[in-house]
């Protein structure tokens, strides 16, 4: 579907690139998703602790449909406390909820698996811990191609 | 989704008790987003994997709820401290309702 533009449409277009990017530079391009609520829905309006989850995600990923994931609870849980869930969230994702893990008493508080990215963002996790704390982390990942299919 | 063959790996199966047990398990599905549109501009529908549980005679050991955003064939990996012997149980269910199921036996000594 390519034409060839004429020099006044190079530059229209060139301007309007431009400016496109001054945008994107100031404020994200795309809205972000109800992720907040989802946090809010997860923590019941607590409030999470920031840090002691490490989320692992490569800096960079290529191809967004399978970007290798892994979140752990960092440190003692205390005495007979045990991390519950684990919540992923993809704030500039079509949805943000990515993955809901749930463990045991007899769980070791880390899983590993692969997700979907639709574009660069920060991936939060936040973790739900039997005594009723929380805690959250993220980790910002840079997305060459989308993974949502448009 | 007929002939799904579930895959699942365990570093050992043979556990002294406190040990932790690495599982590793992979299942083919497309975990279609149902955000994507076909050529003639239709939605397709969603049709992912929507829990994956794991139990050990019968209690809960992990599990997880999927969303779209699950890459297709998902595969998770989780540790667990097993206290007794027994079947490890796997499943997973679809949209449509359909459970892939796997087992495989541990012994704590």
């Amino acid at each position: 579907m390519l034409r060839q533009l004429s020099r006044r449409e190079t530059l229209t277009v060139g301007a309007g690139a431009f400016a496109a990017g001054l945008g994107l530079a100031a404020s994200p391009a795309r809205a972000l998703n109800d992720y907040a609520d989802q946090i809010k829905k997860f923590t019941g309006g607590k409030a999470p602790v920031e840090g002691r989850i490490k989320l692992e995600l490569p800096e960079l990923a290529e191809n967004g449909n399978t970007v290798p994931l892994s979140v752990a609870v960092d440190g003692p849980t205390g005495e007979g406390t045990h991390v519950e869930e684990i919540l992923v969230l993809a704030p500039a994702n079509p949805n943000a909820r990515v993955i809901q893990f749930r463990f045991s008493a007899a769980s070791v508080p880390e899983a590993s698996t692969r997700i979907r990215l639709a574009e660069t963002q920060d991936v939060i996790a936040v973790a739900k811990l039997s005594d009723g704390t929380f805690l959250q982390a993220s980790r910002q990942i840079k997305v060459t191609i989308g993974g949502c299919g448009g | 989704m007929a002939e799904v063959k579930p895959r699942v790996r365990l570093d050992k199966r043979d556990v002294k008790k406190g040990d932790t047990v690495d599982v590793k398990t992979l299942v083919s599905h497309v975990m279609e987003t149902g955000l994507r549109k076909d050529s003639s501009g239709k939605v397709i529908p969603r049709m992912i994997i929507n829990t994956f549980t794991c139990e050990l005679n019968g209690k809960f050991v992990f599990g997880c709820d999927l969303e779209s955003a699950v890459s297709a064939n998902p595969y998770f990996e989780f540790k667990f401290k097993p206290t007794e012997s027994g079947t490890l149980k796997f499943t997973w269910v679809d949209d449509e309702g359909v459970r892939i199921e796997a087992a495989e036996t541990i012994k704590v000594t």
